[in-house]
């Protein structure tokens, strides 16, 4: 079974690489793609958006309805890994660990039994993995504001620099993965939870479709963005520029509470209890 | 686009693809994986597709990266096969 494997990889990949012998080479400024749109996006981005980045105008304007069911796809991406992995019914665990914070004395509070609620000094932890975590804890605090500002530097700035909405929400939900593995994931949920997550990645699909609504209730083709110049008080390229920079708001949003949901669901099994 | 330096990390890329399919250790294919696609990212960056090769590097080498160690740690370190 395993040299049929191998012989049937070897097959297809040796198809493929000789299905690239006839291809044109690298940048080759006469190949098909380089002389049928390429020249108009190169000449004409700029005084058609005012975008110096061909990628993002390209990306989020010209191919702008490609981009929204990228976001749709990222959208169900989330809601399939919830609906294979998330456990509805609640189910009890065997025991729960609970830390004395001022002794560092660990107790096992066994099923059906309860710590009494006057005891504030006890925190939580996990069952599986738990080391004392003062130093990744303090770290995690000072890098995450940091990474936050670095991802939403990249969503604002996608029009003159490289990324964009994909780039800056991955960047955006790496934060708040950061920060469910510097502490736990109950403290994560306390910041962020399942709910808030939910919200998001409709959020964000709902900006980027109903930006492209409103361009048609404002009298022009489904995501025209030239048609918001009446609404945000511009002229419509500088309106087209701005478009593409609410559909990317919208993307990030989405993309950054699907990558957190997808953490979420694989780390704690579904259980949204206990994770790494 | 240096042909030794392409050449080079394009032989990166071929061996960390290798060795994540054949290692017994989960955890270590999730990482060469991780090393594959930072090695990508910089084949994308060298043909001047930068937002593809940051996006590679921050989905590809980043998060995936993550997704892959937490799955480890919910289900098993060592494949069967």
């Amino acid at each position: 079974m395993k040299w049929f494997g191998f012989i049937a990889v070897f097959l297809c990949g040796s198809l493929f690489i000789y299905g690239t012998v006839e291809f044109p080479g690298w940048g080759d400024p006469l190949s098909p793609t380089s002389t049928h749109v390429s020249p108009y996006y190169i000449e004409k981005t700029m005084e058609d958006t005012s975008v110096p980045n061909i990628v993002t105008a390209v990306l989020a304007d010209y191919r702008g309805y490609d981009t929204m069911f990228e976001t749709a796809v990222i959208f169900s991406a989330g809601i399939a890994c919830l609906f294979l992995l998330r456990q509805m019914k609640r189910k009890k665990t065997d025991f729960r660990l609970y830390r004395h914070t001022a002794t560092g004395i660990t107790f096992r509070i066994e099923k059906g039994g309860k710590l009494p609620p006057t005891a504030k000094e006890f925190e939580r932890i996990d069952g599986l993995w738990t080391p004392y975590d003062l130093i990744i804890k303090t770290t995690g605090r000072f890098i995450i504001p940091f990474i936050q500002i670095f991802a939403l530097y990249v969503i604002a700035h996608g029009h003159h620099s490289p990324g964009g909405g994909f780039q800056g929400g991955v960047i955006l939900g790496a934060s708040f993965v950061l920060f469910a593995i510097s502490h736990d994931l109950r403290s994560a949920l306390n910041r962020m939870s399942e709910k808030l997550t939910a919200f998001f990645y409709t959020l964000g699909v709902y900006i980027y479709a109903g930006t492209g609504a409103l361009c048609i209730l404002l009298g022009a083709n489904f995501l025209d963005y030239s048609a918001l110049a009446t609404i945000l008080f511009v002229d419509p390229v500088t309106a087209r520029s701005h478009g593409i920079l609410i559909v990317e708001i919208g993307v990030g949003i989405a993309v950054m509470a699907v990558m957190v949901i997808l953490y979420y669901n694989l780390v704690s099994a579904g259980k949204f209890d206990e994770g790494l | 686009m240096i042909w030794q330096l392409d050449l080079i990390i394009l032989t990166f890329v071929i061996f960390c693809g290798i060795g994540a399919i054949t290692i017994k250790d989960l955890l270590g294919a999730a990482i060469l994986f991780g090393a594959y696609s930072f090695m990508m990212s910089l084949l994308w960056a060298i043909m001047g597709a930068v937002d593809v090769s940051f996006t590679e590097a921050s989905v590809g080498a980043g998060v995936s990266t993550v997704f892959f160690v937490s799955a480890v740690f919910r289900t098993t370190r060592r494949t069967k096969d």
